[in-house]
């Protein structure tokens, strides 16, 4: 499966040539778990297992809790408290499921932060880009849906306002939004069919994950340097590389343990730290909440919806050149879905041959600019929109975009990029020394 | 790198605590210091009781409990009353309409509490939870991480803060309350001084009485969280073991690849 040369599974025994011709299965599994791996890949490349490790967590927990809730809209709240007080263990199932959320963005967008840092996301790796932002754009879906499920208000009054995004779309709008809602307003129906979703969406990224790793272990793992490992021979990849199992399984192991240890902590002692309050108030059609906030891991997107409001003169020339077609809040819509559509062109816009960070001076500082603004949307994106908070959002939104759009195609001509080391073996022992090495090495 | 973006990562998930920060513009609320606060604070199993004797005489009048099991009274992790005392609390208090006969009845252990008997009274089963929302300064949630400010403080602040002012709007008294919302709150001052005789002799001033009853409704709110923190402290330490073997193991295994390190 893997480029880069190394040993095959072998059959040994009768039993394992007799399966081995008929289905290659271990072969299979062996070639997964033996891939050559960079031997100097850092602490970043932890986020990979961490997220296997959710999307698991995620179906584990849900499929229990599901065998206690009602999706029904007289019946979903009150099933949630079901849960909550009655099923043996239910309160930890839920707090898991729903603090797993968040676990699992937390992971997300360190592991995509990581891409953009070390340019993961370059040739040959622009499939596994793709389809990570694919998957990433699955999560979101299915995150959003199963907020709605309890009930509350925030789940009520959000699927309100994220599904009336697709009325903002001209001509169709109000069509499509009614057919998706299956009804006129957010209703059982829409309970129901987004309960079917959150059901079927977490299967569709497991594929996607499968897809994932096949297309990367194709590759081979890109590495801080961004230096491709040799592959002349098995004997000079080795140099650059170790297998998976054991050095890297253990490794992600440890970081896996480490990072539960901190999420246990939260389940544990500060569960709804990170919810919001007003979803354990019951959906009420006729009482809007004052303040109708998504939650955490929408805000920097949430935020880039609000920023364009009537007042920006883009949006204005918008409206203008398309004679209405493109009104204030379609626009928001174009750019709140525009920002991941560009973060996902991310491998053609990027015009820079070097691939690692580590070595491109200017890039460093736009990168970490583009950190900063990420957590300051975030922030940006739970205040009201008001005072001084739609212009940080603008500023923002617009940071964004022109990350991308100009900042990472010009710094390619204009960056005089560090001296790169020639492999990745150079690399890590310049870090480390050379094995058995008592001195140290330069 | 890795540095930062954990420090990121971390700052992500306090940062975004703001999340929860929507209730309008919120009064002031009073940071009371309830046993049940931090990672290993629990549930004073007397207050609870007090708590309980409060909310049948005043609050229940017109305030439901409507998901909270009458017999969940005898949890260890909540009020621990013994369950004869349930049993008879459960019949005196409550009337429940049985379909199968057709007919009211004396309520059981089985039963729940009641719905709310005034029609804009708000059910109060989950307000300590629902009323947690003012996660300043900044929407940062620094006040509930570090001073373990909640619902219950937002009750209890609401219970204490009537200014003794009313007046009348569109046919509806309203009595001012420096922790509502808005100021302005249909609800007269439920309690008075010495409104309540506590068989241990506990005295019942208004304060002391908020903070009782706002504690019991944090129960009615979390009642599994003694079970929960407890759920907490063991997977922590379990996992923190682990952590420390993978660690060693980790490193054992990768000794022989690396050499000495350089500086």
């Amino acid at each position: 499966m893997s480029g880069i040369p190394h040993d095959h599974y072998e059959p040994g025994s009768n039993g394992e040539k007799w399966l081995h011709k008929r289905l290659p299965i271990v072969g299979l599994l062996y070639d997964t778990i033996m891939i050559p791996t960079p031997k100097n890949l850092n602490w970043m490349w932890i986020w990979g297992i961490v997220l296997t490790f959710c999307l698991v967590l995620q179906i584990i927990t849900g499929v229990v809790l599901v065998m206690h809730y009602t999706p029904h809209v007289d019946m979903a709240f009150a099933s949630v408290e079901h849960i909550m007080r009655n099923v043996n263990g239910g309160h930890m199932l839920r707090y898991l499921h729903q603090n797993g959320a968040s676990l699992f963005f937390v992971a997300v967008y360190a592991h995509i932060l990581r891409g953009l840092y070390y340019g993961s996301y370059k040739a040959p790796r622009e499939i596994t880009w793709i389809i990570g932002m694919l998957i990433y754009l699955l999560m979101m879906g299915t995150a959003f849906m199963g907020y709605v499920l309890p009930w509350g208000q925030m789940s009520f009054w959000g699927a309100t306002v994220i599904t009336g995004l697709f009325g903002a779309i001209p001509f169709v709008g109000d069509a499509l939004q009614t057919w998706l809602l299956g009804g006129p307003a957010v209703d059982n129906a829409t309970l129901n069919r987004f309960f079917s979703l959150h059901y079927l969406l977490p299967f569709v990224i497991a594929g996607l994950v499968v897809v994932h790793i096949w297309a990367f272990h194709t590759t081979g793992n890109n590495n801080p340097t961004g230096v491709e490992v040799r592959r002349g021979s098995k004997e000079e990849a080795e140099k650059d590389t170790l297998p998976f199992w054991p050095y890297f399984v253990i490794k992600d192991l440890f970081a896996l343990a480490v990072i539960l240890a901190v999420f246990w902590a939260v389940v544990g002692f500060m569960p709804n730290y990170l919810g919001h309050p007003d979803n354990y108030i019951e959906a009420n059609p006729l009482v809007t909440p004052a303040h109708i906030v998504p939650e955490w891991y929408f805000l920097p997107f949430y935020a880039i919806l609000r920023a364009f409001d009537t007042d920006v003169w883009i949006v204005i020339a918008a409206d203008f050149l398309t004679a209405g077609i493109i009104d204030a809040k379609f626009f928001g819509v174009l750019a709140m879905f525009g920002a991941i559509v560009v973060m996902a062109l991310a491998p053609w816009l990027d015009t820079s041959s070097v691939r690692s960070g580590r070595y491109r001076p200017m890039f460093k500082w736009w990168f970490w600019l583009f950190v900063v603004n990420f957590f300051v949307l975030m922030w940006v994106g739970a205040m009201p929109a008001e005072g001084i908070y739609p212009y940080i959002a603008l500023i923002g939104s617009t940071y964004w975009f022109a990350y991308f759009l100009v900042i990472l195609p010009l710094l390619g001509v204009i960056e005089k990029p560090d001296p790169q080391p020639e492999t990745i073996e150079e690399d890590f022992d310049a870090h480390y020394g050379k094995a058995g090495d008592a001195t140290p090495a330069e | 790198m890795i540095k930062q973006l954990t420090i990121g990562a971390i700052t992500a998930l306090a940062l975004t605590a703001g999340s929860a920060f929507a209730a309008g513009k919120s009064g002031h609320v009073e940071d009371f210091d309830f046993s049940f606060e931090g990672p290993f604070g629990t549930f004073d199993q007397n207050q609870l009781q007090r708590g309980l004797q409060i909310y049948t005489e005043v609050c229940a009048a017109c305030h439901g409990l409507q998901y909270v099991p009458l017999r969940t009274l005898a949890d260890e992790g909540g009020p621990n009353l013994p369950m004869d005392q349930v049993r008879a609390y459960a019949a005196d208090t409550f009337e429940v309409f049985d379909p199968a006969l057709d007919d009211f009845r004396s309520a059981t252990p089985n039963d729940h509490f009641p719905m709310s008997g005034l029609e804009n009274a708000p059910d109060l089963s989950l307000m300590a939870k629902a009323r947690a929302g003012f996660h300043g300064p900044y929407g940062l949630g620094l006040n509930q991480l570090f001073k373990g400010m909640g619902g219950p403080e937002y009750i209890a602040s609401l219970l204490t803060e009537y200014t003794g002012e009313e007046k009348e709007e569109a046919g509806v008294i309203l009595y001012e309350n420096k922790s509502f919302p808005g100021g302005w709150i249909a609800m007269a001052p439920p309690l008075f001084d010495d409104q309540i005789e506590f068989a241990d002799g506990h005295p019942s001033t208004v304060h002391s009485m908020s903070e009782d009853v706002a504690a019991f409704l944090m129960w009615t709110a979390e009642p599994k969280m003694m079970a929960r923190k407890q759920a907490g402290f063991v997977g922590v330490v379990f996992l923190t073991i682990l952590s420390v073997l993978l660690y060693l193991t980790n490193k054992r295994i990768w000794a022989p690849v690396k050499g000495k390190k350089s500086s």
